[in-house]
């Protein structure tokens, strides 16, 4: 019988596994919420504009392309785009199999939305990141972009986010991001990497030949550090911006040099007036469905990421992931991470000479995920640049008082209590925002000798402090409903797209609301 | 200067503009087909529409549907995000402030 693959995500990951499942005979469904695939590296611009030449925006246009109409226009292939995953539902131990998968089609955030439930034989997560940004005074004003969001704008709708921009953060994104506003005619006053020249150089200097392996990724590099030279942009490393200023929008920010644990270095400062900043401090991995699916997670010193094998499928029957989830290694590793889950999910020979060059493939983007995380850590100084009134959840404004005093009291230093306490993470965003900052500031207060599992609100073995009878462990990527879901469409009843006997929809087992979750 | 959008007549990936027009609280702004409602409002000088618990100015932050902070209302729907909703020739949207939710 003819398997049926679902991959959630279009991006290069999930783009990847459907070609890949495809061609090992599976019938695809692939979803995405944005009209056309491509993900955030390959943001398309929209069919309205007509663009005669795309390829301009784009790094590997043609292969992206290529793989794009094919998998399209495959016979054994359903795209769905603006369609939002909003729950996982796992089935009954006695019924082994993936989750079934429940969607809504149609515009983003709208009512009268179709919702349909997809019970495929194997599921492939390539869901992505976003932007970590660690706040600082004034990032919540107005100007304040991430450095996903200018890129976003610059490449999908021709958007410019001002005339005179700072750039800052840590990590290789800058560059592109630096290079989209330069190409949409920005004045990029500088480019802060915070990381210092050490650093930088322990992470990326050692092992040399592994970069080799990633030869698209530091061509592309290269180009972006032309571009800069060329329009005369600074780049400055142990540099960053540690306080954005104006009057109701951003007019000036402070830069400042940061020592290798990113604390700074006091009488360095400077004024440099913008009309936007971008930041970007890393990349959040959204786990929301990998931990809705039941799957396991794996700390690294970089953050939490999916737990996967040597074949890409997670700790979940029938469930892979690619992709940023799993690490952050940029779009040629997540390419090859996808065509191994999708031929793999799709029951594709698992001893082929092409699946032993995807795999060690894989292991050079996950040799390249490492340095990348070691030439970019996040210093542990960097709070030194937060006053006690500065903002750290943007939803509900909880400043940085408010999260130390819940997690050096011993009532409130839980995950949970200190949520309840601080009502950080309990805003329209869920902590996304937020989470990894509070969880992070928690466990330093809490003291050494606290478990890693602590950071993301996990037990520790043999402590059930943080576990309360019937509730999943607390933690800041476990939202119930994935997605936002109007309660109308919720009340309606899914059609279900039947790909086993069963027909009959059921309700999702999961909570109702957005709110409730811990 | 603030947030502008690239005019088509310059632009490198050589596009059309098919015009169209919003109301933003009652007020016409004009933007073009394909634009995300954040895009129109960002390319039309504003830089913040909604306001936070405080009182404070918001307007687009992540630009891909995480921070939620451009939440605005479209026609009868509250709580949309600004940056994934594309806007649609005489979309009526309406601002909203955080400190009014119930």
């Amino acid at each position: 019988m003819t398997r049926h693959v679902v991959v959630v995500g279009a991006g290069p990951a999930g783009l990847a596994a459907a070609d890949a499942a495809l061609g090992a005979g599976a019938r695809v469904t692939l979803v995405d919420e944005a009209e056309q695939p491509g993900g955030q590296y390959h943001r398309m611009l929209p069919e309205a504009y007509a663009a005669a030449r795309p390829e301009r925006l784009h790094h590997g246009w043609r292969a992206f392309d290529a793989r794009r109409r094919r998998v399209l226009a495959h016979p054994r292939c359903v795209w769905w785009s603006e369609t939002a995953v909003w729950a996982l539902e796992r089935p009954d131990p006695a019924e082994p199999g993936p989750p079934r998968v429940h969607v809504l089609r149609g515009p983003s955030d709208g009512g009268g939305r179709d919702r349909h439930v997809l019970h495929p034989d194997a599921l492939v997560l390539a869901v992505g990141a976003h932007d970590r940004v660690l706040p600082f005074p004034g990032w919540e004003l107005p100007g304040v972009f991430t450095a996903g969001a200018a890129q976003a704008l610059a490449k999908g709708e021709r958007v410019v986010v001002g005339d005179q921009v700072v750039v800052a953060g840590s990590g290789p994104f800058l560059l592109p991001v630096a290079a989209s506003l330069i190409e949409a005619g920005s004045r990029v006053r500088e480019v802060l990497e915070a990381s210092t020249p050490a650093t930088l150089a322990r992470g990326w200097g050692r092992r040399p030949w592994e970069l080799a392996a990633q030869a698209g990724k530091a061509a592309e590099l290269a180009e972006y550090s032309a571009l800069l030279a060329r329009h005369r942009v600074p780049y400055r490393t142990g540099r960053t911006v540690i306080e954005a200023r104006g009057d109701g929008c951003v007019e000036e920010v402070v830069t400042a040099r940061l020592r290798a644990d990113w604390s700074v270095v006091q009488g360095s400062e400077r004024t440099v007036a913008v009309d936007a900043v971008c930041v970007s401090h890393g990349f959040s991995p959204q786990l929301e469905l990998p931990l809705a699916a039941g799957c396991a997670l794996r700390a690294t010193p970089a953050g939490e990421f999916v737990e996967v094998d040597g074949d890409q499928r997670t700790t979940c029957p029938d469930v892979y992931a690619a992709g940023e989830i799993t690490g952050i290694a940029g779009a040629p590793a997540a390419r090859v991470e996808g065509a191994l889950a999708g031929w793999l999910a799709a029951g594709g020979d698992r001893n082929t000479v092409a699946v032993r060059r995807l795999r060690s493939s894989r292991d050079q983007g996950r040799a390249f995920a490492a340095r990348l995380a070691r030439a970019h850590p996040i210093g542990a100084g960097w709070s030194g640049w937060l006053r006690p009134e500065t903002v750290v959840c943007r939803c509900e404004e909880t400043d940085y008082a408010t999260v130390c005093r819940a997690a050096t009291d011993e009532s409130t230093s839980a995950p949970r209590a200190a949520k309840l306490a601080t009502r950080a993470g309990l805003g329209p965003c869920q902590a996304r925002m937020c989470g990894p900052t509070v969880a992070e500031i928690g466990a330093r207060l809490r003291g050494p000798g606290v478990d890693s599992r602590d950071i993301a609100g996990l037990p520790a073995p043999g402590d059930d402090d943080h576990t309360i009878a019937g509730l999943p462990p607390a933690s800041e990527h476990r939202r119930p409903i994935a997605r936002p879901i109007r309660l109308g469409d919720l009340a309606a009843t899914p059609e279900t797209t039947a790909t086993t006997p069963e027909t009959t929809a059921t309700s999702p087992s999961n909570s109702l609301t957005e709110e409730s979750s811990s | 200067m603030s947030p502008r959008r690239i005019p088509a007549a310059t632009d490198a990936v050589e596009r059309r503009e098919t015009p169209l027009t919003i109301t933003v609280d009652g007020e016409p702004v004009d933007g073009i087909e394909g634009q995300s409602i954040a895009g129109v409002l960002l390319a039309s000088g504003r830089r913040a529409w909604r306001t936070g618990r405080s009182g404070a100015p918001r307007g687009v932050f992540c630009g891909i549907g995480a921070c939620f902070d451009c939440l605005v209302t479209v026609g009868p729907e509250r709580d949309v995000r600004a940056c994934r909703r594309r806007a649609r020739d005489g979309d009526e949207v309406r601002t909203q402030a955080r400190g009014e939710e119930r």
